[in-house]
């Protein structure tokens, strides 16, 4: 194809490029200049080079946090996929009950984030809360806001609770769009429900799935409100995830150079995942 | 192998039925003979796909019984039943090999690796289909794709019925006739009954020994091909199968004798008399012939297809459309034209009279 040239059509991309420049290149790059920086305020810096990368990198404290975030959105994806698949695939495929599971289903994804926190603060208070008091009445001793073990059992029900819909939302939408004649097809082949599942439902899912995976990933990885308002980080540091040890450092400690580039990195760990799982996905798609 | 019977077959997809209407399928009988080519002709929506996924068992009927070699099987599944079917879309399974697609339903039903092997192998070289084997399904093209679904259908040799739901849909025009003669070929060779549904009166009429052709969820008529053509039992076959289709004109009846205005029309059949609400006279364009007298028209057109020309006509009760060699010589304004009455038949409330 002839494409002319015309380079008046740059003033169609300034826009673009001005609102990203404001609201994204512009913060990012402040970020970059603290990170290789320190500053006393009054605008005074200090070239201080690598220096904040190398002591986040071999600080436990980052380790730390960074192994409890990789343990939190391992543990939310492998409930949260298989999980959503499975009520995606049990939900009604016509009539009246499509929308009422289909309206259900959204009720968490429109809740704001701070309030799931503090509602699920409440349920879980174990003197007041619904969860909290039912389950210490049944004999077992749950309390959130004490023991590790409650603490991440709670945050973890409370991030399945809250975005299991949104998997179940793209599978179901991959799930109606295969055509009745694979399923009339796979029946006449007398094909097992399992391998219905495995030769048809899953490879159509795919793509859905791929997306579901990133945005679930990107999103835990990232989590900040609700378990800052559910656990406030602990008890101690046991639920301290990459985010919340952010803010500490950034605004409780007000340590902005390591902050900043503690932000980097983990800016580079979420691309660089995401990064690699969609091209590994991709390439599988080209190859069949 | 087997002998179908379907009776008294009446499907609809609403929980309750109060006109004509609501029903997409009524009164069906038919009998399919052991090993015989059908077609089931129509237009689309006239019910020719629910009653093909009636008689795989996809569709349980509201009213009526299938019956495979005189036993009941209208409350059993596809595979109890023991059929193969082709849909119109290609449909395979993404993420196996052709080969792997082949053998799917064998493997699904136990078949121990070496017959599977024999019949793959078997079925992959009739379909051309050898060199891909071992390729991932989902990069062919869609005929390779329609080619999958259709060996899918025949490996299995032992199935009582191949049923074929407008195959050829996704196919290009040249790979078509192939493909078409490889399926009618096929079937003198594995000798199973097929039932081939199509809209296409061309695919129905070059693969079926019999067609039955359907028209609003009802069968308009079983036959031959040259039935359909050269009597047509219902108004609906005769304008549908022909090219141009049978010119349908109102005429009158009275004390056994059938007029266009005043002009007496010598027919085919006998008429009685009877109460209709309309009577109509049917005529293919083949069977028309100027003449020094006969029913007066006007030429409106003239057409030349090659071998024939077809020439549009109007008289006082509606177009007619006469077929006629090139060489012939055609009258330039007005002229009369004459039918052959052996072809000639007349039609009231759209059925023949007989």
């Amino acid at each position: 194809m002839n494409k002319t040239v015309n380079q008046k059509a740059w003033f169609f991309v300034i826009p673009v490029f001005l609102l990203v420049a404001f609201n994204a290149i512009v913060p990012l790059m402040t970020v970059v200049n603290y990170a290789f920086q320190e500053t006393f305020g009054n605008n005074v810096f200090m070239w201080e080079g690598t220096r904040w990368f190398k002591q986040i990198l071999q600080s436990d404290r980052f380790h730390s946090a960074l192994g409890r975030q990789f343990l939190f959105t391992g543990i939310i994806l492998v409930i949260q996929i298989p999980l959503g698949i499975g009520i995606a695939l049990s939900m009604p495929k016509e009539g009246i009950w499509v929308s009422v599971c289909l309206v259900l289903m959204s009720m968490p994804l429109l809740i704001p984030w701070n309030v799931v926190g503090a509602m699920w603060n409440i349920f879980a208070l174990p003197e007041i809360g619904f969860l909290g008091h039912t389950l210490n009445d049944l004999g077992f001793d749950y309390n959130f806001t004490q023991q590790i073990g409650d603490a991440w059992f709670t945050t973890i029900l409370m991030d399945v609770w809250h975005w299991t819909s949104l998997v179940v939302l793209l599978s179901y939408a991959g799930l109606m769009s295969i055509q009745p004649a694979y399923y009339q097809a796979a029946e006449i082949d007398g094909a097992s429900r399992w391998a219905i599942f495995r030769y048809i439902e899953l490879p159509k899912m795919k793509k859905v799935l791929t997306i579901a995976i990133l945005l679930r990933f990107m999103d835990s990885f990232m989590i900040y409100t609700e378990p800052f308002v559910l656990t406030g980080g602990g008890p101690g540091n046991a639920t301290t995830f990459l985010s919340i040890d952010l803010v500490k450092m950034a605004l409780g400690q007000f340590d902005l150079g390591p902050a900043a580039a503690m932000s980097l990195i983990y800016f580079f760990i979420v691309l660089l995942i995401c990064w690699v799982f969609y091209n590994l996905m991709m390439k599988n798609e080209e190859k069949s | 192998m087997s002998k179908i019977t379907l009776k008294e077959l009446s499907h609809s997809y609403l929980s309750t039925q109060s006109k004509k209407d609501d029903w997409a399928l009524r009164d069906v009988d038919i009998d399919w003979k052991d090993g015989g080519a059908y077609a089931l002709l129509g237009p689309s929506g006239c019910g020719k796909t629910t009653l093909l996924n009636i008689v795989s068992g996809l569709i349980k009927p509201t009213k009526g019984k299938i019956l495979f070699n005189n036993e009941d099987v209208t409350n059993k599944n596809p595979v109890e039943r023991n059929i193969a079917q082709i849909f119109q879309f290609p449909v395979i399974y993404d993420t196996m090999t052709v080969y792997d697609n082949l053998a799917f339903p064998l493997k699904n039903r136990g078949m121990s690796n070496n017959e599977i092997n024999s019949k793959v192998l078997e079925i992959a070289e009739m379909l051309e289909l050898k060199s891909t084997l071992s390729n991932k399904a989902s990069g062919l093209t869609a005929d390779g794709k329609q080619k999958i679904s259709l060996g899918r259908g025949l490996v299995r040799t032992d199935v009582n019925v191949i049923m074929f739901d407008e195959p050829l849909t996704v196919i290009d025009p040249h790979l078509k006739w192939i493909l078409r003669s490889k399926l009618k070929e096929l079937h003198q060779k594995i000798n199973r009954t097929m039932i081939y549904v199509t809209h296409d009166q061309t695919e129905a009429l070059t693969f079926a020994e019999q067609v039955v052709v359907m028209h609003e969820g009802q069968i308009v008529q079983i036959g031959t091909p040259v039935d359909l053509f050269e009597k047509p039992k219902h108004t609906f076959v005769g304008h549908f199968i022909g090219s141009p289709g049978m010119n349908i004109l109102p005429c009158k009846i009275s004390k056994g004798e059938v007029y266009i205005d005043d002009n007496k029309i010598t027919t085919h059949q006998k008429i009685k008399d009877k109460n209709f609400s309309k009577t109509e006279i049917g005529i293919r364009p083949e069977f028309i012939t100027f003449s020094k007298e006969g029913i007066p028209v006007k030429i409106v057109k003239v057409s030349n297809t090659g071998r024939h020309k077809i020439i549009e006509t109007k008289c006082s009760k509606g177009k007619i459309k006469i077929l006629s060699k090139s060489s012939n010589e055609i009258p330039t304004d007005s002229a009369f034209v004459s039918f052959n009455k052996e072809f000639t038949y007349t039609y009231g409330d759209d059925w023949i009279i007989e």
